[in-house]
């Protein structure tokens, strides 16, 4: 019994469509209650109410990043060992990432007009996330442009390979044009600089729930993309007949 | 291989404009600049190595589906790919031909239109130096988006929204060269930097691209 | 109802836009996902 038996798509339907009732459960409890616990708790004494949108923006940045790196782990399976789930479930985590930085760079808009002054400021993290937001598009373009669906996966693996050596690049080169006004990760380990407890703890809900959320989220689009297949193959087969 | 690239260069000056479509849209962004921000020296001075570079970016956009567009249609690709030089190397001679018809022609230009956008005169030494060693990267890059798009109806759109975001490292770390240079600063820093990106795109692209080009030619 | 002070309105527009992003998401998921089993029991059934 190995990992790679879920490539099997049969085998992946199953276990996907058993395990995503709870999942889901899961991700809705979890969502909800940390964003409605991050809803009630008290102000901050420096930022007043503000201090809640830390419980949308601060998960929603940190799934904006990793999904990036669950497309490019889920591409380069796909490259080298030719499964076909592996690239569908790419495909399917996409637009769930663009998404996820559009709520980061959302929220942290509408938090930064009265904290900073201003929308938007061309901060290095500010920036990378919007040159993070165009990769996505980018890749999310070259998937719909493309009709034969191994080259679909085959090209966008490659442009995600490439992709994330630039995102990285650009992450640095931003880095050097511009030092920002941005505060420092949200969760220091370093003692002193951590969070206060009462923020800490919703934060980490609505972390869980977001992660949740975005594993329910890529396990139905790749259901919905296996199916998308298996009716063109058998379609195509009739064709043939 | 000398003759695959003096094939290119042919074709590129026979077809028409190679070299000089490029530059009249380069000629045109710069002219137009001053219409949009105002003629006063004060507001075109701080802008122009900006302007200059996003003008030299887009110009090389221009051409690039046409670095494979052209022998795609007609076949020759597929026997180039079965030709017994590498694929990766093809693409990297079709991206030198497309730096020596865009880029070359763009570096020796930008001085004059320099002096358009009122660049100060010590900086100009500094602009073709950046753009000498940013460009080829662009052109390797173009290449990527280019042998990624090959097969597709309407590649082109989707070509520059696929490569713009990979020229963001080059475009920032080129114009710091020309701000430094023209504040009389050091520009040693940005320099080996974009150097360094430029020396590893054109070490590891072309394996890239002459991957996505294999899937084209399926 | 809880009192958030000379900030309503920039927290209440926070959630409300992340809201509705998530939620746009997941009916989204949703829709396809059941219209493309729908389709393939169709041609299932139908042969």
């Amino acid at each position: 019994m190995s990992i790679w038996e879920y490539a099997n798509p049969v085998k992946f339907m199953r276990v996907s469509g058993a395990a995503l009732p709870w999942l889901a459960i899961a991700a809705a409890v979890c969502t909800l209650g940390g964003i409605a616990w991050g809803f009630l708790t008290p102000e901050d004494y420096k930022q007043g109410s503000t201090v809640k949108i830390v419980f949308l923006h601060v998960p929603a940045a940190m799934m904006a990043i990793n999904i990036w790196v669950m497309m490019l782990i889920a591409s380069l399976i796909w490259l080298i060992r030719r499964h076909h789930v592996s690239a569908l479930a790419a495909k399917a985590a996409a637009p769930v990432g663009a998404v996820m930085t559009l709520i980061a760079l959302a929220t942290g808009a509408i938090w930064g007009q009265p904290m900073w002054g201003t929308w938007w400021e061309w901060d290095p993290r500010l920036t990378s996330f919007l040159i993070l937001l165009l990769f996505y598009i980018g890749y999310i373009a070259l998937w719909s442009a493309i009709e034969d669906p191994d080259s679909a996966a085959d090209l966008t693996g490659v442009l995600c390979l490439v992709g994330s050596v630039f995102a990285l690049l650009s992450r640095y080169a931003v880095l050097f044009w511009n030092q920002g006004l941005h505060q420092g990760a949200s969760l220091s380990v370093a003692p002193g600089e951590r969070m206060s407890e009462v923020y800490r703890y919703p934060l980490y809900v609505s972390m869980l729930g977001f992660l949740l959320l975005f594993l329910v989220l890529v396990l139905v689009r790749t259901r919905t993309e296996i199916r998308r297949r298996r009716l063109a193959a058998l379609q195509a087969r009739e064709m043939r007949a | 291989m000398i003759a695959l690239l003096k094939r290119d260069l042919a074709l590129a000056t026979r077809a028409g404009g190679g070299f000089g479509l490029a530059v009249a849209f380069f000629l045109i962004l710069c002219a137009l600049v001053p219409f949009g921000v105002g003629p006063e020296t004060s507001a075109l001075r701080p802008i122009a190595p900006g302007i200059l570079w996003v003008g030299a970016l887009l110009s090389c956009l221009l051409s690039l589906d046409r670095i494979f567009a052209l022998d795609h249609e007609d076949g020759s690709l597929d026997l180039l790919a079965t030709a017994p030089i590498p694929l990766e190397a093809v693409t990297a001679l079709k991206a030198l031909a497309h730096w020596i018809t865009t880029g070359l022609p763009l570096v020796v230009a930008a001085p004059v239109f320099g002096i358009l956008l009122h660049l100060p005169g010590q900086a100009t030494g500094w602009l073709i130096v950046s753009l000498l060693i940013g460009t080829p990267a662009l052109s390797m890059l173009g290449a990527f988006g280019a042998a990624i798009t090959v097969g597709l109806r309407r590649g082109g759109l989707l070509l520059s929204l696929l490569v713009l975001p990979l020229y963001i490292p080059t475009l920032i770390f080129g114009t710091e060269i020309i701000r430094r240079g023209a504040e009389g600063g050091d520009p040693t820093t940005p320099i080996l930097f974009l150097a360094g990106i430029t020396a590893g795109v054109m070490a590891l692209v072309p394996f890239a691209a002459a991957a996505a080009l294999r899937v084209n030619l399926r | 109802m809880i009192d958030l002070g000379k900030y309503a309105g920039t927290v209440l527009a926070a959630y409300g836009v992340s809201l509705l992003l998530l939620a746009g998401i997941v009916w989204q998921s949703w829709a396809a996902n059941a219209r493309a089993r729908r389709e393939l029991e169709k041609y299932e059934k139908n042969g």
